[in-house]
């Protein structure tokens, strides 16, 4: 058993290491990490470079490293891939003009939601208002019957 | 309230519908291409016959030609590979870029099923092909004898494709050069 448990962890060391990144910073391993989860793999539909095992996100993760140790900014970087691989690779596109209906459309449908809810709300404040006209009515009216009926006595 | 407004949720439906049409027959796998439009980008790099020749943009520039990126890893590369023999007979220049793949294995498959290319640039690392946006193999690339990218198919290229995508436009760029 703990010879089993030995080998285990060996070879999860083996694996582990076989995939480390160096950085000459480590600073730029948490901005590669941010990179790489928000690059898509331009093989693979639903993927991004973290998660792909595809040769081609294998290159493009050795590329963004290269150019993080060529102190290249998180812009640079993506505009560098996307003048390449376009906007496909973005998980995050910009706005423009290919995207703002991606962009807008979550906020136009929330607008027609609160307009139509509005309009909702003042159609049944209006309804209130008109039972409680009849209410004050026939308020009255009682009132009155009771009044009449007092004066009767 | 207004009876018109009735409509509205068969009218959002009805847009809907036609939206989601439209994007069936779209193929989600295919990227736009950035760099048709823009010239082919800088390299330099070995031939694929000889490791001492070193091949650089300007070899390319000059001439209209067709730039194939192909391995032998890539199995469609073979089906391809008939169609890119009969074009380089009927005179187009097809360039080579031989993607990731292994030197000797990449000669002998050429001597085993002709070789159509002017030359092949060896591209081992993929470098050449991030800077072109290749994402799979084959890859073909059509260019203008200013060296710029006119067009550029992912996937084989065959006689459909070569008819509805490249013939008119290089008919065209070939009589431009005259």
């Amino acid at each position: 058993m703990p010879i089993g448990l030995a080998a285990a962890l060996f070879t999860s060391m083996l694996f582990g290491s076989e995939n480390l990144v160096k950085f000459s910073d480590e600073s730029l391993r948490i901005r590669y990490q941010t990179l790489i989860t928000e690059l898509r793999c331009p093989k693979c539909q639903n993927q991004n470079l973290a998660d792909s095992n595809a040769p081609i996100s294998q290159d493009l993760r050795e590329e963004i490293q290269r150019m993080l140790e060529q102190q290249m900014s998180n812009r640079e970087i993506k505009q560098h891939l996307t003048s390449r691989y376009s906007d496909f690779i973005l998980y995050r596109p910009d706005v423009n003009k290919t995207t703002y209906l991606l962009w807008g459309s979550p906020l136009a449908i929330l607008m027609i939601g609160l307009l139509i809810a509005v309009r909702l709300n003042r159609r049944n404040r209006i309804h209130a208002g008109s039972l409680d006209k009849t209410e004050v009515d026939q308020e009255s009216r009682i009132a009155e019957i009771l009044k009449s009926g007092e004066d009767d006595k | 309230m207004n009876r018109l407004a009735l409509f509205l949720p068969l009218a959002l439906f009805a847009v809907l519908t036609i939206v989601l049409l439209l994007g069936l027959d779209k193929d989600p796998a295919e990227l736009p291409s950035a760099l048709v439009g823009e010239p082919f980008p800088a390299f330099t790099l070995p031939s694929l016959y000889d490791a001492n020749r070193s091949l650089d943009e300007r070899n390319i520039a000059g001439e209209v030609v067709l730039v194939n990126v192909w391995a032998t890893w890539c199995f469609a590369c073979r089906i391809e590979h008939v169609m890119l023999n009969q074009l380089a007979e009927q005179g187009v220049k097809v360039i080579g870029l031989n993607y990731k793949d292994n030197r000797e294995a990449a000669i002998d498959w050429l001597k085993e099923r002709g070789d159509p290319y002017v030359f092949s640039i060896f591209d081992e690392q993929g470098r050449l092909g991030i800077d072109l946006g290749v994402y799979g193999a084959p890859e073909t690339y059509l260019l203008d004898a200013m060296g710029t990218i006119r067009h550029r198919r992912v996937g084989v290229v065959d006689d459909r494709v070569w008819d509805s995508e490249f013939r008119d436009l290089y008919a065209q760029l070939m009589a431009d050069k005259r």
